[in-house]
């Protein structure tokens, strides 16, 4: 019973964190919106019970995307302060 | 029913009282650090207790418990410093009641003796 | 009994999750979001524990450390780029 209502509340979660990174206009808030979408679909793996699948998600959508998110960002950034 | 696990089932719920706690905290506290501090304080207690009352419950998974609980108080107040600075150097306005910054104090000093030791190389030379 | 209480408990962890969810909607500054972030893994952190109990796996707890440490990694990152530059 318990495990149906967190299932529920965490995908109406996913839904809110969705809409925030999309329709924010700061870059770095749609980032982490991003990271929260990943980390939220691997606690729900885990309750759909595929820990394997849980595991991976959590590693590469939260972990690496965003690291390489972030990398971007502050390349794009240092290049336009060469230019400009 | 023995009685380890309802000792163990009770700390959970006091795991989880503090953690509600902690997120009240950072839904009413004033200022950005003071939300860093209620957040993470709190939520740490309150991780550390639940992890120890399912340790209770279950002594046999004490292995990856403890790993957990280790990770958790090695890893949690780093953020939170981390965090804090980061938002200090970024100038982030402190709230109306504040009455000391001892760190700005204690920036202005350092500053002010650089200056000292600047000009003492310059009389020298 | 013990069931009983680690649903409940399992509740008021719920709840908090919400809480900072709305301070991550609301949030002002950089700050508050990456705050929030960090209170939603932890609470989620506890959750997991729980649900590990409840369908009696222990396989659960092995996600529960990657998760931890993955979102430790994730508000480094973000702090180190708000102060300096990655």
């Amino acid at each position: 019973m318990i495990i149906k209502i967190i299932a529920i509340i965490i995908g109406l979660a996913i839904l809110l964190m969705a809409l925030i990174a999309v329709y924010n206009k700061k870059l770095i808030v749609a980032i982490v919106a991003a990271g929260v979408v990943s980390l939220f679909a691997s606690v729900m793996y885990l309750l759909l019970s595929a820990p394997d699948v849980a595991m991976t998600e959590a590693a590469i959508g939260s972990g690496l995307s965003t690291i390489i998110f972030f990398y971007v960002v502050n390349k794009i950034r240092k290049n336009r302060k060469d230019h400009a | 029913m023995n009685i380890l696990a309802i000792i163990g089932a009770f700390v959970t719920l006091a795991g989880s009282i503090f953690l509600l706690l902690g997120s009240v905290g950072l839904l009413r506290m004033p200022d950005c650090y003071n939300r860093i501090q209620a957040g993470t304080k709190a939520s740490t207690l309150g991780t550390i207790l639940s992890f120890a009352g399912i340790l209770l419950i279950m002594p046999g998974w004490w292995g990856k418990l403890l790993i957990l609980i280790i990770s958790v108080i090695l890893t949690n107040p780093v953020s939170s410093h981390v965090l804090a600075r980061a938002s200090y150097h970024k100038r982030v306005p402190l709230t109306k009641a504040t009455l000391v910054d001892k760190y700005q104090e204690e920036e202005e000093y350092i500053a002010v003796k650089d200056q000292h030791k600047e000009d003492q190389n310059n009389d020298q030379t | 009994m013990v069931e009983t209480i680690l649903t409940t408990s399992m509740g008021i962890m719920l709840v908090s999750i919400i809480l900072s969810i709305i301070r991550f909607v609301k949030g002002p500054c950089y700050t508050d979001r990456v705050i929030a972030f960090d209170v939603m893994t932890i609470s989620s952190l506890a959750i997991i524990a729980g649900v590990a109990y409840l369908s009696g796996r222990v396989i659960y707890l092995d996600v529960a450390m990657v998760y931890g440490i993955l979102s430790f990694l994730g508000v480094l990152v973000v702090a180190r780029y708000m102060e300096k530059g990655l």
